[in-house]
């Protein structure tokens, strides 16, 4: 039914773009599942061109010093830190 | 009997007086409650303890509510059905064997069943309208910035609202008036008393909703979006007229209307919703909440897996989508012409509401599908919220009320659809058919 072929590589490459790991199973299926997905977003050229309504406007307040979390409750979810600093893998 | 309501069954008390005091409101799980698990339906979030409450939670426990627990949904609210929650699929108790709707299930489940008086959910693309027209209740989505989002864990920021689920109208405009009012800590809120009209704020309510609930619908102007009628299954379609001749017969009349953008509205919102989940999505690596990682490879590798093993299968479907939406090359293309969509929908919306005092519809196109039908066909699943996702693209209110059961018995919702800020002709419209 569609004409957009996502192959199984660009899959992967999506997903390391996005930091996902996915197994052999998960992209095929994806890979499947995408082109019928894609073909259907791509209806979405047949919508013009439209100016939106500009109805928005900033809401700013004063850059002043507020309460907030602590650090003891803002390091209570993480699986590890030290020293008051939450912990992760190396960089490189 | 259990229809697997709650992930967590916790008691929060609330104060001991207030508008809601005595009665109980259970919570969606992507709410935060201080000290009280919230796992918005994922594995990555399974062991989360928010240290804060959500604004909506606070109001409600100042308001004198108890929170009975946290109710089952699909995983960060990406579904139509409750069955893509890591904690198992949730019963229907209106029509056993089949989804509550999703992603509040849970929610609207508790309230079918009893579980609990009142509830909340979140609607992003439907997500409060669904459960509530499955379960045989009412549910009603908000103008977008009528409710505080401050600790709703974000799917589609630019879409999604709190809102209140209900065995009646007028109870679920009373769930209303507690949880809307403008927000410091969600900068997307504001007062809206020239909009809405009614009654001067008093201590706990900073607008009147219930007495909206009258019943009055002499005169009252309805429009019907054929296009929201042509994808509809006809047992719904036949119960949808029935609910409008009965609107007609209390002194509503009815139009015709024409709204071609909504053809587009389904790809414009999932576009949308999956390239804004893919940005949102990014804060889950394992680091400041998550599984507890072993850390062999390096950052990159240690993100990728972490989120490997913490996401379910549509939440990787939507993560992915969305980056490709957004990648070079493809931006233009896909997420540029859905925001096009969207102020197309936006425009034809408010051209029907000036000559419409409501718009009505058909809540699901479909009863709702019996269980495990629609998880192979994500496409398919997508397709159901063909007349809830234009209003979330639309920022407008809408209800889904009940309007009666298909020969086989399954629930239908109606869906009245109303200018920003119009919850009060919604629900007055809405609560003629209760």
């Amino acid at each position: 039914m569609s004409e957009s072929v996502v192959d199984p590589d660009e899959v992967e490459h999506v997903a390391d773009l996005a930091r996902v790991n996915l197994d052999d199973e998960e992209r095929e299926r994806f890979s499947e599942q995408f082109a019928d997905i894609l073909s259907y977003f791509e209806t979405l050229d047949e919508v013009p061109e439209v100016e939106p309504e500009a109805e928005l406007t900033n809401v700013m307040r004063p850059d002043e010093v507020e309460s907030s979390l602590d650090q003891d409750a803002a390091l209570e979810n993480a699986p590890e830190s030290e020293d008051g600093f939450f912990k992760g893998p190396r960089v490189s | 009997m259990s229809h697997n309501v709650y992930i967590t069954e916790e008691m929060i008390p609330g104060d001991t007086d207030g508008l809601l005091a005595g009665r109980t409101v259970a919570v969606k799980d992507n709410i935060s409650t201080a000290g009280v698990r919230t796992t918005a339906g994922s594995a990555m979030l399974a062991d989360y303890v928010p240290p804060y409450d959500a604004t909506v939670v606070e109001r409600l426990k100042e308001a004198g509510a108890t929170i009975p627990g946290k109710t089952n949904m699909d995983e960060f609210g990406m579904g139509t059905t409750t069955e893509t929650s890591h904690f198992g699929p949730t019963e229907n108790p209106a029509a056993e064997g089949h989804v509550p709707g999703g992603s509040s299930g849970g929610s609207a489940a508790a309230v079918a069943a009893g579980e609990a008086d009142l509830a909340l959910g979140s609607d992003t693309g439907g997500s409060v309208r669904c459960p509530a027209a499955f379960c045989g209740v009412v549910g009603i989505k908000p103008t977008y910035g009528l409710v505080s989002r401050y600790g709703l864990i974000a799917y589609a920021n630019s879409l999604e609202q709190i809102g209140p689920i209900a065995p009646t109208v007028e109870e679920a405009a009373e769930l209303l008036e507690i949880i809307a009012a403008p927000d410091d800590r969600d900068a997307t809120t504001r007062g809206a008393h020239a909009e809405i009209g009614g009654s001067e704020p008093d201590d706990m309510r900073e607008y009147a909703f219930a007495d909206a609930a009258d019943g009055d619908v002499d005169g009252l102007e309805i429009g019907i979006p054929t296009e929201l009628l042509d994808g509809a299954e006809e047992g719904v379609v036949e119960t949808f007229w029935d609910a409008i001749d009965e609107l007609e017969s209390e002194g509503a009349s009815y139009h015709e209307v024409d709204l071609p953008s909504v053809e587009h509205a389904v790809e414009a919102y999932y576009v949308i919703a999956m390239s804004e989940a893919s940005s949102n999505l990014a804060r889950f690596d394992g680091v400041r909440y998550g599984p507890t990682p072993e850390y062999e490879g390096n950052w990159n590798e240690e993100y990728a897996r972490i989120r490997e093993e913490g996401f379910g299968e549509e939440v990787k479907r939507r993560i992915l989508l969305g980056t490709y939406a957004l990648s070079a090359g493809y931006h233009d293309k896909y997420y540029k012409k859905a925001q096009d969509a969207r102020a197309w929908v936006k425009q034809d919306f408010d051209g029907a509401l000036s000559e419409a005092d409501v718009l009505a519809s058909p809540t699901m196109p479909v009863p709702p599908m019996e269980r495990g039908e629609s998880l192979d066909d994500p496409l398919t699943m997508y397709l159901a919220d063909a007349n809830t996702t234009p209003i979330n693209l639309a920022n407008l209110p809408a209800i889904s009320v009940p309007a009666g059961e298909t020969a086989d018995g399954l629930p239908v919702g109606l869906q009245l659809i109303g200018p920003a800020f119009g919850e009060r002709t919604i629900i007055r419209a809405a609560s003629a058919l209760s």
